[in-house]
Parts: C-alpha cells; structure tokens; sequence
C-alpha cells in the first residue's frame, strides 16, 4: 500500500500558539514544491524576474517591505528616534500614562515605554533574522541533501524530523532554556535553530526531490553532470523558492515565539529590553494600566504581521496558480 | 487497510522513542535533576550525592533512560519535588487540559470552517478580503497577547465572562480560555478551508454535478465539502496533539490548574519527573490524534483505502 | 427544431482584457441529429456548449448576446431555478476527462443514483438499483457487484461509460458530448463512440459532439460545423464537407490528417497559431494564417455565405476555394 500523500505530512503543526503560523506558506501552497518554470536554469531566472515584476506592484509586499526596513533601521540606530536611556527608569512615575515628551507614559517600574519599545526592536530583529538564517541554512542543507541521495540518509532524516515534530514548541523551549540559562539572545536563537530546521528540511527535501524530477534534469544527469554540479547549477535555483517563501513566514512566526517564551520567563531576560519581557511584567498592571501592555504588544503584532504579509506576497508572486 | 496500520504503528515507535530520549536528557543531562529536591535551598553535596544515588542517577545516562522507561510501563511516573505522585497530578490535570482542547477543537470547526467555506466560495470579493486580513492578524498577534487583551475587555471591562478560571473548570469558564487557545490554529483553519475549496470549486466534478443539474446547496455539501475538508479533517486531527502542548500559554494567562500549569511548575521547581512524565503522556496523545487522522484519511478518501 | 442557438455571444473577463470567446454562433440540432462541432482549442466549441448548457462560470464569463432556444423556450430568459431542472433531465453532458470529471470520493453508484433522487425524487435504495441497471445498459461487466466502486477503481475506457451513463440517466433529449474519447486509448475509443451512436440512435436523442479529431467525426455525424475563433466558418452535411471544402481552414483541417495514398509526401500543416481571443485579428479571423486572404480579407467580415442546399461557408473566396 503506497504512502497516502496526507497533507498533514506537508501541514506539520508545531505547537500550538506562538509557532503555529510556522506552518502557514505550507499549510496553503503545498504547489510551491513544484515552482513554475521549472524549465531549464533561463527559466528559473524568469521566474525570479516575474515575482519581482509581481512583488513591485502590489501594496501588500511595499508595505511589509516599508515597515521591515524601518524596523531593522532602529533595531541598529535606536537612538536615531528614542534619545531616552531605555534603562533609565524612576520609580516616582510608575504606571503614569502619556505625558510630554513621553508619548507612551511609564511602565511598572517607571521606563518610558515609548524608549523601551523602540529599543525593543533590536532584540525581536536579531531572533528572527538570526535564527531564520540558522533554521534556512541548517535545514535547506540536511533537507535538500536528504532529498538529493536519498536512501538511508533520508530515512533517518524522515525520522529525526518526526521525532522534532512530536515535541510541543512551547514546551521544548521551556525545558530547553530553562536548563541553558543565559541573558542574551542567543539560547533563544540556539533553541529555535534546535527546534526549528526540520520543517525547512522538510521543505527543501520535497522541492528537491521534485526538482529532480524534472526532465531537464534528468537530461542533465544523462549527459554525465555530476552530483554537485546537479546541486548547484540545476537543482537549487528551482528547489529554493519555497525554502524563501516557508522562511520568511516563519522569521515572523520566531519573533512570536521569542516573545512568548519572554512571556513565561525563560526567553530573553532583563537587562535585555524586548518587547515580551515588557508585555510578561506589564500584564500584571493591565487592569489599571492597560498602555504598557498595548504598546509593546502592538509593535510585536505590527512586527510579526509584517513579515507572514512579506512571505505571503512572495508566495504570491512565486505561484502562478494563484494569479 | 490493515497493513497499512500496522506500518503506522511501527514508525510511531522510534519517534515515541526519540522524542521522550530527547526531552529526558535535556532534563536529566543539561540540567540538574536533584536541585528541586531539596526546596528553595541549595543542596547540601552529602544530601544531593545520597538523593542522587537513591534515584540512580549515578548510573549511565542509557541506564537511566532504561530504566525510567521501564518504570513507565508499570505505570510508575515517579514523584514530583512536594513527593505527590506524578500520576495523581496527571489524574487532575489532564481532564482539565482535555476539556480546554475540546472547547478549543469545537471553536476550530464550527468557526473555522464556516469562515472558510464563506470566504473560500467568494473569493476575491470585499467579505473574503475582510476575513481574510482578520486571520493574517490573529495569525500575527502572539498567543499570550490575544489572551491577555481578551481578558482584559470581555473579563474585566464588560464582564462577560469570568477573567479567571477556578479549579473546577466547567466548560462555560473554558468558553474564552478555549477560544484563544483555538485562535491561531482556527485562522489557520479558515485559511485552509478557503483555499481547499477555492481550488475545488474549480474542480472537473464540481463541473459534473452542476451539470447534472442539482441544487448549489447538494453541489456545495455533497461534492465540494467532502472533498475540500479532506485536509481540513486531517489539519484539526494533528491539530490536538500541538493544542494540548500549546495550553501553557492559556493556561497561566488564565490561571488554569492543567497540564500547562503542572508542566510550569515542573520546569521552575526542577522536577524532571513531573516534566518528563507529562511531556511522554502529550507525545503519546500527539502520536495517538496522528493515528487516528491516518485513519480517518483513509476513511475519507477512498483513492487511499483501495490503494 | 430541438434546440436552437441563434447569434450566440460570450465573452470573459481577464486580468488582460475581454476574451471573447464567442462571438455570434448560430447552429441547430433535431431529434436523432448527429451535429459534430469541430475545431481547435480556444475556438469556442466547449464554451459554445457550455452557454448551452448553463454551466459557464458567471463570472468571469458573460452572454452579452444570444438566445439559445431548446423545445420552443429561450433558455437565456428562464430563472436559474427552470434551467437546473432541465440540465441532466432534459440535455445532458459528457465530459472529456472522466477521472478528473468523476467525484473521487463518492462511489459510482451513488453517483448515478444521485440522479433519480435529485430529479425524480426516488429514495437512495430504489436509485441504486436503477444505477445498476445503467451501467448494464453501457455494458459495464458486473455491475452488481462494481456500483459500491469508486472511479479510481474503474478503467478509462469502464469511467467514459459510466458517464455516458449518467447523461443518459434520465433519458434526455439532447447530449452534448465534449470531447468523449480524446482521454482514451485508440481501441477503446471506437467501442465507446459505438455505444454512444447506438444509445443515441435507440432514444432517438439530438446529439452535439464536440471535437478536435476528423476521424471521429465521419462515421456517426450528421452534419458538421467548423469553429473557428469564436465562429462557425463553414457547416455542411458530413459527406459533402469532406469531398468538397467550401472554406480554407477546413480545407486546411482535412490536409493535415495523415492519409495512406499520400505515402511518402510531407504533411500539410495550417501555417501560425490560433488568434488571441483578446485581439482577433480584423476581417476574417483566419486571414493572417489563410493561403488565399486579399485585402477585402483584412477588412471585411465574411458573413456566411449560401454554399448549397443546407451548406454556408463564412469566406469571401469560397467559391475558389471550392473549385481548387
């Protein structure tokens, strides 16, 4: 009895909540795996230049792209907006609410708010940016491999990714960090790579073996091209779209879960300003100072909500069956 | 059929495995699992070298796995750091967690695949649109962000309902724990189902049975559904595994004593039993809910039945 | 006249511009008639049938134009609800791909069935029995025990008679068959065009066979038109059409069908692709790819011209083109 194609295979759902939307660009486009213009390397080229065509024009993509750029802006010059000291805080102006020259009012223990949640930005940006990177590279490499020689390689690989897929994110990062403490981003960033490369991998390895079946590809094998000029010269321009698509989703869904695992005490923690540490102490005031919640918890939403409409609109523009 | 379930079972084996090794030795090996044991203070070394011994813990990590697991199938889970039986905690918390994913399976369906199909048959008109921005942001706005500002407004601003949950957790208290819990996955399920159905919609058969001149009504329920929510069935039946895992969030927000709230505990005491215990029993559910979709896939789809 | 297609209009919205698909149709069919529609893709002869039908996608597509009469009513002026009763009671369909047009996961018996309970109110047990009873009737072996079956199960040649079953389910009037045995292999082709034209000739039906495919046509039509870009260009009786072509795109059509006495010479082939049906070239339609086009060819329409008896050509030159 041969395999059923059960789009759950495709749709793996890592924990609930935060990491959920890890899976949106799959859960929606299983047709990326085979991208249009899987012609020969002019196509793939094509391919690239049509979405870029696509990408220009529309709103969605001008937007995300405006509010990312504007984001990585002041994750590296913070002070450029915010002049305040994002540490600096005075205990007499707890909970006040917006003043002059404090727009977004004090929190608990008398930041500015408005300081803390541009400084915010740096660490929620270093996650996403860095752990997405690990996430692509670590899991396009095993994945993409796995899917090129296949055998035992990617058998054993099916079945580490399972293993990865059956634990909680949430969970796992709970446990995780709570036995690699540590202030800074980067066990968080350790973690998500630890717990994040397998739904890449699994991406990369689908869109490979499909690229692979391609007829130019076969040709090119035909005519005597070696594995790793196969890899490189033909598989890979076809086989990385999703892997892009898939990626820049989950570099939104990272920085949720940043704040979430801040939230419950075990991601980033003080002195690191971040946007979920703020969001964890401000819940215990919301009933009386719902500002110092709404603030940081609107640009993480802003933040996250630019990058999933970024991967959405490329998804957009890579599939034509959309169109 | 049958063959193909016993090839279920046996490649659920390795990952039941693995995934509890993995979980065991992060407790166990990166962290310390006799700091908990003593209360709040340090451990005197002659007191943590004798609790050490007493749990075997001066064994070889593969022995100690060994044995646990093998304790695990006497149904012996250990105790937790307040010498409570891991069991019993689990006896308290997990109808409790099961009642909140079973509010939140019920919100995924009934709401979720009703905006699907809406959106899915007009797609591309303003109501589609409209939803489908809704979803992107439920989607983008972190879980424990949802859940806080939601108790915030219907809890305690308009009081609707009650901001905290009490031990009991009756189901009506669960109604706005479990609608936050279901949030993210059921604008996943919306998106799912418009585009199942947007894409089925286009389908040769859909052609056929408008052509054999049946009412939109049978078309859209008898041909379109059936085959659209084929994956719909099977995204909300992995869906439990990752819910019930995902319960923390929910859980502390609205001071829920389950699962969430033992595993917490767990984790900030240094209770490896308690986390490890409960973390074995969500792979397990996890393993068990892929099961059963295998399953039903097969049930719905006959191209895999008689394959 | 059992149906009537008069001046038939249809055109599609697109992100580029109007298509239009369609533009002023006119054809007939009688009881027990065999209309074979010819053309290539994007000619117009499914969309043709499917404005017939009442199963275009509305929208993008529109009828800007056009009555299409069927036993004496115009179906374009009925409520949606009239129309629905009449589709697969009255004329029915059958479609080329039967894999992908069969539901995959309801079983071929209640597929069948579906149409006694929708139309004629029967209950699920009663509709089985006549299901079965269908697919005796298209000579599907064992149907007892083959209606619980779902389509994957069945082969394509076993699938096309199981749709051709379903049309004729209810007994209607009038089929329109799309393409029928373009999915198939060779040899099951003409078993499943027999069993059409003998069905057909044992209810006595109007039958309207769409296709790409001259050989097809020959045995069991009546007469012929030939579509071209939204246009009938030519309509005979079957026999004179291929003696005697009265238009260069059939005379083209009928060139390029391999023939075993012209062994050894090269295959003719139609010269440029297919108009775009967003920009159809002004005049004649066919006039960038026609060997005989002139200037009037460029800027004038050619209405359809009385060839003979019950024939009209749409080309300004045909009788050239019937002397040639």
């Amino acid at each position: 009895m041969p395999e059923p194609t059960s789009p759950k295979d495709d749709l793996a759902v890592s924990g609930a909540g935060a990491g959920g939307a890890m899976d949106l660009a799959v859960a929606e486009g299983t047709s990326l795996e085979q991208p249009p213009g899987s012609g020969k390397s002019d196509k793939a080229r094509s391919l690239w230049s049509d979405a870029w065509h696509d990408l220009r024009r529309n709103p969605v993509f001008i937007v995300s792209g405006l509010i990312i750029a504007f984001l990585v802006f002041i994750s590296l010059w913070p002070s450029a907006i915010a002049s305040g000291d994002p540490l600096a805080c005075d205990l007499a102006k707890a909970q006040q609410g917006s003043q002059p020259g404090h727009p977004f009012g004090f929190n608990g223990q008398g930041c500015d708010v408005y300081t803390r949640t541009v400084y915010g930005a740096r660490a929620s940006v270093t996650v996403g940016v860095c752990a997405t990177l690990g996430v692509a590279l670590l899991g396009s490499l095993l994945g993409g491999l796995a899917g090129f020689f296949g055998g035992w390689f990617d058998s054993l690989l099916s079945r580490i990714t399972d293993v990865f897929f059956a634990i909680p994110v949430v969970l796992g990062g709970l446990v995780f960090l709570s036995v690699v403490p540590g202030t800074t981003v980067w066990p968080v960033i350790a973690f998500i790579v630890l717990l994040g490369w397998p739904q890449i991998a699994r991406i990369a390895r689908g869109s490979v073996i499909t690229a692979k079946q391609n007829d130019y590809v076969q040709a090119a094998r035909a005519l005597g091209a070696g594995n790793s000029r196969m890899l490189l010269r033909h598989i890979s321009p076809n086989a990385i779209a999703p892997v892009i698509v898939v990626a820049t989703i989950a570099l939104g869904t990272y920085i949720a879960l940043e704040a979430t695992l801040s939230y419950l005490g075990v991601g980033l923690r003080p002195p690191t300003v971040s946007w979920g540490i703020d969001i964890s102490s401000a819940s215990a005031y919301v009933r009386n100072a719902p500002h110092m919640l709404l603030w940081p918890a609107g640009a993480l939403a802003i933040t996250v909500l630019a990058f999933i409409m970024l991967g959405d609109a490329v998804r957009d523009a890579l599939d034509p069956k959309l169109r | 059929m049958g063959r193909y379930v016993i090839r279920r079972l046996l490649q659920m084996i390795p990952v039941f495995f693995g995934a509890t090794l993995l979980i065991f030795l992060m407790v166990n090996v990166m962290g310390d699992p006799v700091a908990g044991l003593c209360g709040d203070r340090k451990c005197d070394p002659a007191v943590a070298a004798q609790l050490k011994k007493d749990f075997g813990l001066d064994q070889p990590v593969w022995q100690q796995y060994l044995t646990y697991l093998g304790n695990l199938f006497t149904g012996d889970f250990g105790r937790a750091f307040n010498g409570q039986k891991v069991t019993e905690l689990m006896s308290t918390a997990f109808p409790v967690t099961f009642r909140l994913t079973l509010v939140a399976i019920v919100f995924e369906i009934v709401i979720g695949i009703s905006l699907g199909v809406l959106t899915g048959l007009r797609r591309g008109r303003p109501i589609d649109t409209g939803f489908l921005l809704l979803t992107l942001i439920v989607i983008s706005v972190p879980t424990f962000v949802t859940g806080l500002l939601l108790q915030l407004l219907l809890g305690v601003k308009w009081g609707w309902v009650k901001p905290a949950v009490s031990p009991a957790a009756t189901f009506d208290e669960l109604l706005l724990p479990g609608l936050v819990l279901a949030s993210v996955s059921l604008a996943y399920v919306t998106r799912l189902t418009r585009t199942s159905v947007a894409e089925n919609a286009r389908a040769d058969y859909v052609r056929t049975a408008v052509a054999k001149g049946l009412p939109r009504r049978r078309v859209i329920s008898r041909h379109l559904l059936r085959n659209s929510l084929i994956p719909v069935v099977t995204f909300i039946g992995t869906d439990v595994g990752a819910l019930m895992g995902g319960a923390i969030v929910t859980e502390r927000i609205f001071n829920i004593h389950g699962v969430g709230y033992q595993l917490y505990q767990g984790i900030v005491r240094q209770s490896s039993q308690t986390v490890v215990g409960f973390v074995t029993i969500l792979v397990l559910v996890y393993l068990v809910a892929n099961l059963i979709v295998d399953l039903l896939y097969a049930v719905l789809d006959p191209r895999i039945r008689y394959a | 006249m059992l149906l009537e297609v008069r001046d038939l209009h249809v055109e599609f919205k697109t992100r580029d511009g109007v298509a239009k698909a369609v533009n002023g149709v006119n054809y007939s069919v009688d009881e027990g008639e065999t209309l074979a529609v010819l053309g290539e893709s994007g000619s117009g002869k499914s969309v043709t049938a499917q404005a017939v039908m009442g199963i275009l996608d509305m929208p993008p597509g529109r009828i800007p134009q056009g009555e299409i009469f069927f036993q004496g009513k115009d179906l374009l002026k009925l409520k949606e609800d009239q129309r629905r009763k009449i589709r697969g009671a009255e004329m029915a369909m059958i479609f080329q791909d039967a894999l992908s047009s069969l539901n995959p996961v309801l079983s071929v018996g209640e597929q069948l069935g579906e149409m006694f309970v929708v139309h004629r109110g029967m209950s699920k047990k009663d509709s089985r029995a006549k299901a079965v009873e269908l697919m005796d009737r298209v000579r599907i072996p064992a149907a007892k025990e083959r209606v619980g079956q779902y389509p994957h199960q069945f082969s394509g040649g076993m699938r096309q008679r199981i749709m051709i079953a379903m049309a004729l389910a209810l007994e209607p009037k009038l089929i329109i068959a799309d393409e029928p045995t373009t999915a198939l292999d060779v040899t099951v082709q003409a078993q499943v065009m027999d069993l059409l034209a003998e069905l057909q000739r044992e209810l006595n039906m109007g039958l309207i066979l769409i296709t790409h495919d001259l050989g097809v046509v020959a045995d069991v039509a009546d007469k012929i038109a030939v579509m071209y870009a939204g246009r009938i260009v030519e309509t005979a009786p079957v026999k004179e059409i291929y003696a005697n072509p009265a238009h260069p795109y059939t005379k083209g059509l009928l060139e390029s069908i391999p023939r075993l006495d012209q062994k050894g010479q090269e295959l003719y082939a139609i010269k440029g692709l297919p108009p775009n049906l967003l920009n159809i070239p002004p005049g004649c339609a066919f006039n960038p790819r026609c060997p005989m086009a002139q200037d009037i060819c460029r800027s004038k329409v050619p209405p359809l011209f009385d060839v003979a008896e019950g024939r009209q050509s749409a080309c300004h030159f045909w009788k050239e083109t019937l002397d040639a």
